[in-house]
């Protein structure tokens, strides 16, 4: 290296000639630089890089596994569960002072438990006017929360993916017939119908299910998962029509065509596939907006069964009460942000990632 | 062009129509579904009472009559008597409430647009720099909240702590906290909208031209972007109004709001089903000719739409 620029005529450095020391021979070293390929990545692999390089995404990643974490698994080596009103012991009268206890309050039974040296588990968050330990039912409210979410997106998501696919694939008179119908769904007033829905299905549903499985589960709940198999799966099924319509044209489409395969098998193995970004984005972001509602309806009396709590009818419930237990209106609704917040974000950061059209 | 704008507008309205009778059917034969008539849930009248009651709201007919019973009705603002509170037809109801909801959603939506702009336009303009963020970090924060907690919060910070409103929204003074509270969410949504929107606008060469021929900054701002920009916040216009009209069902509820909302919230837990399927219907139609009147809009006022 020092040796070559020794080579270099000087030069006047008042002249305008040239700087001829950038147009010395590469070194070994910066050729090997050069020829250096970058390593081939998967599409999956790329968008995480992407996604790991959004330091806010992340960090609403680590917020939702932690609060997914805690939901599943607190409960089970909590030492009081959701319906437990402790007040009431078998074969003994209510003891009321462990009603409408402050956080890390005691009631009278166990501050003489404490005295005499036995460990009590302390009530967090306090409990509420039926004597039932607050945190854990925080707790299982989310839980309920997001499995609320959770399931009514799945279910958004397989009838979404069916209908839209088929309207795409098909295409034709069968594509503009399904696809009014999907405009006709999409005017109508969301929430409404989920209010009317709700009101309904509660009242017929409890008769249906009683002695299943599913009664564990509560009318509100499968009422919820019933309207939103009726009504929101619109969206997601346009979007999903929209891909296949622009990938049905692609050649390998119709070289598979060409060899003879299925209808369901291109759709399956060809189309949808390729429109795996868009569908994991938009069910990402369908996941708060269903436990937006879900705790608009509890909030309204009509979302999951007593007494099964959810964040929004503990939210609720905790209304009458605002004068003196201020509290238990803000950890639900705090809940209720964070959770809704930090999945929102994720889901721009996903979309921010895997959405080829954003790419640079 | 304008004979394809009628087309367009003729289309819309069919399709409004249809929407707006499927409504009315599916209400009507949803509510027509719960077992058991709507007087067995009263304290348990005598066979004769019921059939009588029945005989008198023309329930004993057959469903189909009664369905084109109700549909006349319904076309002629005519819902039939409430079945909780006694002697009172829903539409007179209905149009109680509604005096006081137009007032307060009328206020919100106002209040959202005009700020939701403003304050878009102002992050676009200082793009990256701390006033942007601020206001990304508000809007963002406020579109996770839903307009219950907010409306909760509110009741709890200014009417429990600092006592600065009254807790009900009977007086004009008491209005306020539940016009903020609904408008919080679609302003931040239209914020977000305009933001990005304008963003968009500020980048185009038209700007440049504007800017480098001297157009004073103002002007650039207001007729060069904001009128380019505007467009998607009026599709949003139509969906907010479904937004703001069923965030105060709950805020009503909330604030003591003697509205729409807090007569439906009040008809749910109390199963007055006809005045469930009249403010039901009602509201339904109002969020669709709004739906209806935003994309008409849209299409006016954006010539480049390609109404095909």
């Amino acid at each position: 290296m020092n040796e070559q620029t020794d080579r270099m005529p000087k030069k006047n450095p008042f002249s305008f000639q040239l700087n001829l020391k950038d147009f010395q021979p590469a070194t070994e070293e910066e050729k090997a630089q050069q020829i250096k390929m970058q390593e081939s990545t998967s599409f999956f692999k790329d968008g995480m890089r992407r996604l790991w390089k959004n330091k806010i995404s992340i960090a609403c990643l680590f917020i939702i596994i932690a609060i997914v974490l805690i939901v599943f698994f607190v409960p089970m080596f909590f030492p009081y569960s959701y319906d437990q009103q402790l007040g009431i012991t078998q074969g003994q009268s209510i003891d009321s002072t462990y009603n409408n206890l402050k956080p890390f309050e005691y009631s009278t039974t166990e501050q003489a438990q404490i005295a005499k040296g036995e460990k009590i588990f302390p009530h967090i968050f306090g409990t509420d006017s039926a004597g039932r330990d607050y945190a854990i039912r925080v707790i299982y409210g989310a839980r309920i929360s997001l499995l609320v979410g959770f399931f009514s997106s799945i279910i958004v998501l397989i009838i979404g993916i069916i209908y839209g696919s088929v309207a795409g694939y098909a295409g034709g008179k069968v594509d503009l017939i399904m696809m009014r119908i999907v405009d006709i769904i999409y005017s109508l007033p969301d929430m409404l119908m989920i209010i009317l829905f709700s009101v309904v299905l509660k009242q017929t549903l409890a008769p249906v299910i009683e002695g299943t499985a599913l009664e564990k589960l509560g009318t509100g709940m499968i009422s919820i998962f019933i309207v939103f198999a009726i009504l929101y799966w619109v969206g997601m099924a346009r979007l999903i029509r929209g891909q296949i319509l622009s990938i049905k044209q692609q050649e390998y489409v119709l070289t598979a065509k060409s060899i003879g395969a299925s209808s369901f098998r291109i759709i399956r193995k060809h189309l949808l596939p390729n429109c795996i970004s868009v569908i994991i984005i938009s069910t990402a972001l369908q996941i708060p907006s269903a436990i937006f509602t879900e705790s608009f309806l509890s909030f309204l009396g009509l979302g999951v069964s007593i007494p099964m709590p959810s964040l929004g009818s503990l939210a609720s419930d905790a209304l009458s009460g605002i004068y003196s237990y201020a509290y238990r209106l803000i950890i639900p609704a705090l809940v209720i942000c964070l959770i809704v917040l930090s999945l929102n974000l994720l889901g721009d950061g996903l979309r921010d990632a895997f959405d080829p059209k954003l790419k640079k | 062009m304008d004979t394809k704008l009628a087309i367009y507008i003729l289309k819309r309205l069919l399709l409004a129509i249809v929407t707006i009778f499927l409504i009315i059917t599916i209400t009507f034969f949803v509510m027509h579904s719960i077992p058991g008539g709507p007087f067995l849930s009263e304290k348990s009248p005598s066979a004769e009472v019921t059939a009588a009651l029945e005989a008198k709201y023309g329930l004993d007919k057959p469903l189909g009559v009664q369905y084109l019973e109700y549909l006349t009705g319904v076309i002629q603002f005519d819902f039939g008597p409430s079945i909780k509170q006694r002697g009172r037809a829903v539409s007179d109801i209905i149009i109680e409430g509604f005096s006081v909801s137009a007032k307060l959603g009328g206020a919100a939506a106002a209040l959202a647009i005009v700020t939701g702009l403003i304050l878009g336009s102002l992050a676009a303009v200082y793009h990256n720099k701390f006033a942007d963020k601020a206001i990304m970090v508000i809007s963002t924060a406020f579109v996770a909240m839903p307009s219950f907690i907010i409306a909760t919060f509110f009741l709890l910070i200014f009417c429990v702590w600092l006592n600065w409103f009254p807790a009900n929204g009977d007086s004009t003074g008491g209005l306020i906290l539940p016009i903020i509270a609904l408008s919080l969410y679609p302003m931040s949504y239209i914020t977000r909208l305009t933001r990005s929107s304008m963003l968009d606008v500020l980048g185009q060469d038209y700007i440049r031209t504007a800017r480098a021929k001297g157009v004073k900054p103002y002007k650039v701002l207001f007729k060069h972007s904001l009128r380019n920009a505007v467009t998607p916040v009026i599709t949003y216009a139509g969906p907010m109004i479904a937004f703001i009209l069923t965030g105060s069902l709950v805020v009503e509820k909330i604030f003591a709001v003697p509205g729409l909302g807090k007569y439906f919230v009040s008809s749910i837990t109390s199963r007055d089903y006809t005045l469930i399927m009249g403010t039901t219907i009602f509201m339904a139609t109002l969020v669709i000719l709004m739906m209806l009147i935003s994309d008409i809009l849209y299409k006016v006022f954006d010539p480049r739409v390609d109404l095909s």
